[in-house]
């Protein structure tokens, strides 16, 4: 069977060095899969290949909800469906917070200015920034500005929410109230892939937890499992060297 | 015979003054047709050379070589005297507009990548992944970001093309300068051609002063976005 999200044996390499070793992945519709593993892992490489940000070797395959992820004029609307919120947030500098959620809605989706409008006031009160709306990225602290990076992904209404390493960047007092933005929209049932390095919200919230090392899947399962009584050595090894730390 | 009657002769000015405000506009109009012309044409050859498929990438990185290469006198002169020999006969104005549009659109293409190279990568990829096509992303995300950043040098290009339509006096066109070189010569005293070299001065200071002061801005408060 395969999963909303389905990859087939996925390489990917830059020159001799091979990030992804064949991956075989499947995510179902509504699952939370966090994907943890040392840096150089190939993690990050492997969510920007779902949205093909990171184009991939041949032979490999990436579906989302059927439709496979090849380049061409599909590609844009494959990645409509797709949300992505990236370490360095990537906000538009020179857009208000109001008109970056709302600006994919009304080039892609054609949405009215009225329209894309209430859908970013909704977003935005939803993650906690709605007296923002007229500032600019520059004006708002880091963790404010990721969770607007979350309502502008949002405002396409994706079928997959992808995180890579969303609060990397955030000074540690700004960590927590994007991890619970994001535990409050794994409640409501949308489909997420997050890597990242905070255990506490893999433990809390994943569905599964995906342990990558050297461009393999090591070791998956639920997040008591892999994180609690992991089977595999270098998860071990993984985990005592974050946790202890 | 002093200096003021020779160089700052007023009857003569007062003579030579309604023939140099006609030239002044026609230099004006041609400064202005050929900025805005190569605006178009160097934004089209940075979106070929940086996005084009590999053959158009080719031919525009040699077009802008070519075209920073070439003096622009040698060029105008090849399109007003040479070209004819082909059928192809230009006015005056139609070859200095060409000459300084070709020309100019070679520097600003030069400046239009330089802008938009400088544009981060996660601009690129945050428009990417909302499915945002090519074109959309350039006209609403970075393009807006890069005009910012090649307005001065823009506007320094844009003085240069205003300078050189002096050049096209020597195709017969009836510009400020060529004005200038007939009204000295009709009244057998150089006060014209100081007058036209004041005028010059007085249409483009303003502007050098404008860019002085928009790069020492951007210089002081490029970090503070």
């Amino acid at each position: 069977m395969s999963g909303f999200v389905s990859i087939r044996a996925l390489r990917k390499s830059y020159g001799a060095f091979e990030a992804l070793r064949g991956i075989d992945l499947d995510v179902a519709k509504g699952e939370v899969v966090c994907v943890i593993g040392p840096s150089g892992s190939g993690k990050s490489t492997l969510i920007r290949c779902i949205n093909r940000l990171e184009p991939f070797d041949a032979g490999g395959e990436i579906r989302v909800d059927g439709t496979p992820v090849v380049p061409g004029r599909a590609l844009a609307k494959v990645r409509a469906e797709v949300g992505m919120v990236f370490q360095s947030f990537n906000l538009f500098p020179h857009l208000t917070v109001r008109r970056n959620v709302m600006l994919a809605p009304r080039r892609v989706r054609g949405a009215s200015a009225a329209e894309a409008g209430a859908l970013a006031d909704r977003l935005l009160a939803r993650v906690g920034i709605a007296e923002q709306a007229a500032k600019y990225p520059g004006q708002l602290s880091g963790g404010q500005q990721q969770r607007v990076a979350i309502a502008r992904a949002l405002a396409m209404e994706p079928q997959v929410m992808l995180f890579d390493e969303p609060t990397s960047a955030l000074d540690p007092e700004m960590v927590g109230e994007v991890l619970d933005v994001m535990r409050d929209l794994a409640r409501t049932g949308v489909t997420m892939i997050v890597v990242t390095h905070e255990m506490g919200f893999a433990r809390q919230v994943a569905d599964r937890v995906i342990f990558m090392d050297g461009g393999r899947v090591v070791e998956q399962g639920p997040p008591e499992a892999v994180l609690g009584a992991p089977e595999h050595p270098r998860t071990r090894d993984f985990l005592g060297a974050v946790l202890n730390h | 015979m002093d200096v003021f009657d020779t160089f700052l002769n007023l009857d003569v000015m007062a003579r030579a003054w309604p023939l140099l405000l006609q030239g002044l506009w026609v230099t004006l109009q041609l400064g202005a047709a050929s900025i805005v012309a190569g605006l178009v044409l160097g934004l089209a050859l940075a979106m070929g050379r940086l996005y084009g498929p590999a053959p158009v990438r080719a031919l525009a990185r040699v077009y802008i070589d070519v075209f920073r290469s070439i003096p622009l006198l040698v060029l105008l002169i090849v399109i007003y005297y040479a070209l004819p020999f082909v059928g192809l006969s230009l006015s005056p104005f139609a070859s200095a507009m060409s000459a300084l549009t070709m020309v100019s659109g070679a520097y600003s293409a030069e400046i239009f990548r330089a802008g938009i190279e400088a544009i981060p990568k996660g601009q690129f990829e945050a428009s990417a992944a909302l499915g945002l096509t090519h074109r959309q992303t350039m006209s609403d995300v970075i393009l807006p970001q890069a005009i910012k950043i090649v307005i001065p040098p823009l506007t320094n290009n844009s003085i240069n093309v205003v300078k050189d339509t002096a050049l096209a006096s020597v195709v017969a066109m009836p510009d400020l300068l060529k004005q200038a070189t007939q009204a000295q010569a009709l009244a057998a005293n150089p006060t014209p051609l100081i007058g036209a070299a004041l005028i010059y001065v007085a249409v483009l200071w303003p502007l050098v002063a404008l860019v002085s002061r928009m790069e020492r801005r951007m210089g002081g408060g490029a970090g503070a976005r």
